[in-house]
């Protein structure tokens, strides 16, 4: 059966709820400039393709350190390996810079859809221990977002920075490794599903078949070679049909990777795998079995057809009726990145300018340390399998909560509202005055109220809690012309006494509001 | 009625129990398990079991040794396997221990520290992933559990949490993550039964104001999971902050290792009086695929240090809690989603394997080896696998029972089968258990052998029971259960039973004995 495209009432609220699954949280501006599109429309520039970024910088000098093959400012993803300290603190450097990717994002998925594919393809930087490997590995996954994943499969599967985290590279035909060949079948492509019923003879062939692919460490690229590939023919079981891929020798032998990919694709249990994990991360988690029949089957069925593309399947996904409905509105944890992220985006946080860089990457830094203590390390997942939040029955992202990291959500939430973060002597925090000062009539509090909430929040709160939080704004009394007073005085004449009582208010609302676990939900 | 719903419900508040035992006929309880159970009501409650996860799959071949196969073990592996005379012999045994192991050998030496050998389940899986919901679970291979083993025995245990928790019986959180990701194996039926913690000091106020409604819908089952969170960790900070406040001092423990400082939190709060029965503690990196051993130094590299790290952080942690006085109530398990294949590869590092020991330990444990050395061959091929000898789920079900005193149809219901029960606690220690001598001095005589050996069509295998429930089954060297041959009650006495060869492909395989307590596992070879 064809899935339903979306007919209803297309508004601020279904942007809202839109950008805020396919960005890191939504900006106003986001939203204001979508207001009047079709969602067909919004979705196809969502989906347009983008240019890659600049490379990620050597920021990392200091009194204490210089990498002797980057100068300042220059990108180190071609420079030498330099030494151990270079590359540690290049890993960082990289980490932060894909931090500033996702605050700076255009309206674009891309950023989302690069860390969906890290957690699906995941590797950790940690365990590869080279920097520029790291960076390779993510600009595949950046500039393969939005192609045909059976490319990106094969692009990763020879990927140098996959070769090491998995072993494919000491894979040899005398010893060869299971580690690529099981994560291939079991998390990259069939995942373990109730029909994905390949076996461990299977492994054990795959295994042979992707042995030969060494590193050329100083280019970063992949190597075939031939003395170490296995040439004898592999046999596969009854779930591929018998397949019977032939030994190839020479040069030749690095093309039974695309007999092995041809085979494992033929399964439509790839297609139903990957729009499950699609849904699950930008949709909801919990699958039924009407969604499985009257969603993703169809939604798998697109997939196939369109030979793998992952336009078609995004498209028809986020202009879908399933997507807008009710039941699939507010569910989605924010995983801690978004969380993160989203807040510096949506309270449009002032960082230092670019030419900064330097401050730049230590803001940058600070947030990838809290959605690391957020239990989201970026680029350092716990293992091959991606983050639990992503794939752990039955808890799936309320795993990202609990009695250690909600506090620790307040904690961060409740420092940027007040005294935000220093370093160096540059200060990011939420300018709550700055913030409010963009609704259409501030000095309403009703209006602010209700803007606030509809931009913070996809989920309808109650009278009651709207009075309340009416009230910190009011301080407590009851007529609304106090809280327009205090704004219009602020307006007229800034003084640092007017300022202060408004912003101590605004502080203390969405200190409120973000403190509500409404918050928590996109 | 289960223990605590009776002691909720029948007591007033605030009543000592001796003198309530007083007003009681004795002969109301009929069986004195309730009775026992109530006059030990303190101890009992008191109880503590550390779980120490060790991700990644740890190769259980090189911590823990078969002395008597070390010829076989450096054909296997020629490049990793330690110099012989670097390894810590196991006092009583003819098995060794990794030498960066020392502390933990100390602990053996001291009785407080037991090793099973060659622990999995039929069918190993070899996926990460797979492998380690399979633990976690405590379910079969082939089998989808999404409940845990702990949080399943804490359902049982405290009926309808989060509902009417915390309260007088239980006012501490049941179980206890160190760290800020709670482990599947907490999770219950309906709700997660664990609670995190990285700093048991330092804890945030949380808002606790005006709610809405929540809805009903996905949302508002999200809404509603978090509010839950906020609430209990609300309710429990301030029982942990007052716990961790009552232990001002402790013990050395070393530096730089994260397994250590976890260890330290856990003996803070069990000193410092919680009643929180389980711990769960992890240490990750095991998945030595590469490198596992520095080479030419095969006693250092990755595998060392970790193993190090383990031990170190173990003894620190029971002299702490020694120092402290509440060693005695604590005993603790180590566990890997699986063990590492018999040969090397040839990056000096394992892939994945199957069964591998496992470590329990405390005052309480039996120390010794339970168990046979694994026996290698002088041909281990890339694919063989270590057979198991003992399921995890029986030193699961053997903890519950005897060291948490869970009774029979509970514990049946929790690990959703029976399961051989193991001598691990030491007899007398409140819950009954068999003798670990005894037990290792019977599994010394032949239980079961086979003749002919090596056969082609049929074999006959020849069993001894002492009485009980007796299975037999055949594996082959990748552990799939191949055959049942014996599962039935047989009287004490041998017997004899025909095994054919269901046109299996030549090689070994492994005939598994389990008599109650006792298993025994028989190499049989079929030719061509």
């Amino acid at each position: 059966m064809a899935i339903d495209i979306y007919a209803g009432n297309f508004g601020a609220k279904e942007l809202n709820h839109l950008l805020k699954r396919t960005l890191f949280g939504a900006k106003r501006s986001d939203i204001a400039g979508f207001v009047g599109q079709s969602v067909a429309q919004v979705v196809d520039f969502l989906l347009r393709d983008l240019p890659l970024p600049n490379p990620p910088v050597n920021n990392y000098n200091d009194t204490a350190y210089t990498d002797a093959n980057v100068p300042a400012g220059q990108t180190w993803v071609t420079a030498p390996y330099t030494d151990g300290t270079a590359n540690s603190r290049r890993v960082a450097s990289f980490k932060a810079w894909w931090i500033t990717q996702m605050l700076n994002q255009p309206a674009s998925i891309r950023e989302k859809l690069t860390l969906f594919w890290h957690n699906h393809f995941a590797t950790e930087a940690d365990m590869v221990d080279d920097a520029r490997y790291i960076y390779k590995h993510n600009a595949l996954l950046r500039s393969n977002a939005m192609g045909n994943f059976k490319i990106l499969t094969k692009q990763v599967t020879i990927d140098p920075a996959m070769l090491r985290y998995l072993n494919g590279y000491a894979s040899t035909r005398t010893a060869p490794d299971e580690n690529y060949a099981r994560e291939l079948q079991e998390l990259f492509t069939l995942g373990k599903g109730p029909d994905s019923k390949y076996t461990e003879a299977d492994v054990k062939a795959a295994a042979r078949l992707l042995t030969g692919f060494t590193l050329d460490s100083t280019n970063i690229t992949s190597v075939f070679n031939t003395s170490r590939h296995d040439i004898t023919d592999k046999q596969f079981s009854s779930f591929y049909g018998n397949k019977l891929i032939k030994g190839r020798t020479g040069t030749d032998g690095a093309k039974e990777v695309d007999d092995l990919l041809d085979m494992i694709f033929a399964q439509v249990e790839v297609s139903k795998y990957i729009c499950r994990r699609l849904y699950r991360f930008f949709v909801y988690y919990d699958i039924t079995a009407d969604v499985e029949a009257n969603f993703i089957t169809p939604l798998a069925e697109i997939f196939r057809n369109a030979n793998y593309e992952i336009k078609p399947v995004l498209k028809v996904l986020f202009t879908s009726n399933h997507f807008f409905l009710a039941q699939n509105r507010s569910c989605n944890i924010k995983a801690p990145v978004d969380f993160v992220v989203g807040l510096a985006r949506e309270f449009e946080i002032v960082f230092p300018d670019a030419s900064d860089y330097v401050n730049v990457y230590y803001m940058s830094d600070y947030l990838r340390s809290t959605a690391s203590n957020l239990q989201q390390n970026l680029a350092d997942p716990p293992n091959v399998s991606g983050w639990p939040a992503y794939y752990q029955i039955p808890q799936f992202y309320e795993l990202w909560i609990n009695s250690d990291t909600l506090p620790k959500r307040n904690v961060f939430t409740d420092r940027f509202i007040s005294t935000g973060y220093t370093r160096n002597g540059k200060k990011i925090v939420i300018d709550p005055i700055a913030y409010t000062s963009k609704f259409s009539k501030p000095e309403d509090p009703n209006i602010l109220l209700d803007e606030a909430l509809a931009h913070l929040y996809t989920i309808d709160v109650s009278a009651d809690v709207k009075k309340f939080l009416k009230s910190i704004l009011l301080s407590n009394q009851v007529t609304d012309a106090y809280w327009t007073t205090a704004w219009l005085d602020y307006k007229a004449a800034p003084t640092t006494a007017k300022t202060a009582i408004v912003q101590t208010r605004l502080q203390e609302f969405y200190k409120y509001i973000m403190n509500l676990e409404e918050y928590q939900l996109s | 009625m289960k223990r605590r719903e009776f002691l909720t419900k029948a007591m007033p508040a605030g009543v000592v129990l001796p003198s309530l035992i007083g007003g009681f006929s004795l002969k109301a309880f009929g069986a004195s398990s309730l009775l026992s159970a109530i006059t030990a009501a303190n101890q009992e409650t008191d109880h503590v079991l550390v779980i120490i996860q060790l991700n990644g799959g740890n190769d259980g071949l090189n911590m823990i040794l078969p002395l008597d196969q070390y010829d076989n073990l450096t054909l296997a592996r020629p490049n990793i396997i330690l110099p012989q005379n670097k390894i810590i012999k196991l006092s009583g045994f003819n098995t060794g221990i990794h030498p960066s192991m020392s502390g933990l050998a100390g602990l053996y030496d001291d009785g407080k520290v037991q090793v099973i050998q060659s622990v999995g389940y039929p069918q190993p899986n070899f996926s990460h992933f797979r492998a380690t919901d399979i633990w976690l679970s405590a379910s079969d291979a082939d089998q989808t559990i999404e409940s845990g083993w702990a949080g399943r025995y804490l359902s049982e245990e405290y009926t309808n949490f989060p509902i009417g928790y915390p309260n007088t019986v239980m006012p501490d959180p049941l179980a206890i993550q160190i760290g800020s990701f709670i482990s599947p194996a907490f999770q219950g039926p309906s709700v997660n039964m664990g609670m995190a913690i990285s700093d048991p000091v330092n804890f945030y106020n949380l808002i606790n104001g005006i709610q809405s409604p929540a809805p009903n819908s996905n949302a508002g089952k999200e809404l509603t999971y978090i509010r839950q969170v906020s609430q209990q960790t609300q309710q429990y900070a301030s029982v942990i902050k007052a716990a961790a406040g009552k232990v001002t001092k402790q013990g050395a423990y070393p530096t730089n290792n994260s397994l250590a400082d976890q260890l330290k939190v856990v003996a803070r709060l069990v000193a410092g009086g919680l009643k929180t029965r389980l711990y769960m503690v992890n240490i990750g990196s095991f998945d030595t695929h590469a490198a596992q051993v520095n080479t030419g130094s095969t006693e250092t590299g990755t595998h060392a240090v970790l193993l190090q790290r383990v031990s170190d952080a173990i003894k620190a942690f029971m002299d702490d809690l020694k120092g402290l006085g509440a060693s005695k109530r604590v005993a603790g398990m180590t566990f890997s989603e699986f063990g590492r294949r018999i040969k090397s590869n040839a990056s000096n590092g394992t892939d994945h394997g199957a069964a591998a020991p496992l470590i329990v330990f405390g005052d309480a444990i039996q120390g010794g080896v339970l168990g046979k050395n694994p026996t290698i061959s002088a041909a281990t091929s890339v694919n063989d696998n270590i057979p198991m000898q003992y399921d995890f789920r029986s030193v699961y079900a053997t903890l519950l029972e005897n060291w948490f005193c869970v009774d029979k149809a509970t514990l049946s219901s929790v690990m959703l089968k029976n399961f051989q029960s193991l001598p691990l606690i030491q007899a007398g220690t409140n819950c009954m258990s068999t003798n670990l001598a005894q037990t290792n001095r019977l599994s010394g005589e032949s239980l079961i052998s086979n003749y002919p050996n090596p056969f082609t069509t049929t074999t006959t295998i020849k069993y001894t029971s002492k009485g009980g429930h007796v299975l037999i089954q055949v594996f082959n060297t990748m552990g799939k259960l191949m055959a049942t041959v014996v599962d039935a009650v047989k009287d004490e006495g041998t017997y004899n039973i025909n095994f054919e060869n269901q046109h299996f492909a030549p090689g070994v395989y492994y005939a598994r004995l389990q008599n109650g307590e006792l298993q025994q596992v028989r190499n049989m070879l079929i030719v061509s």
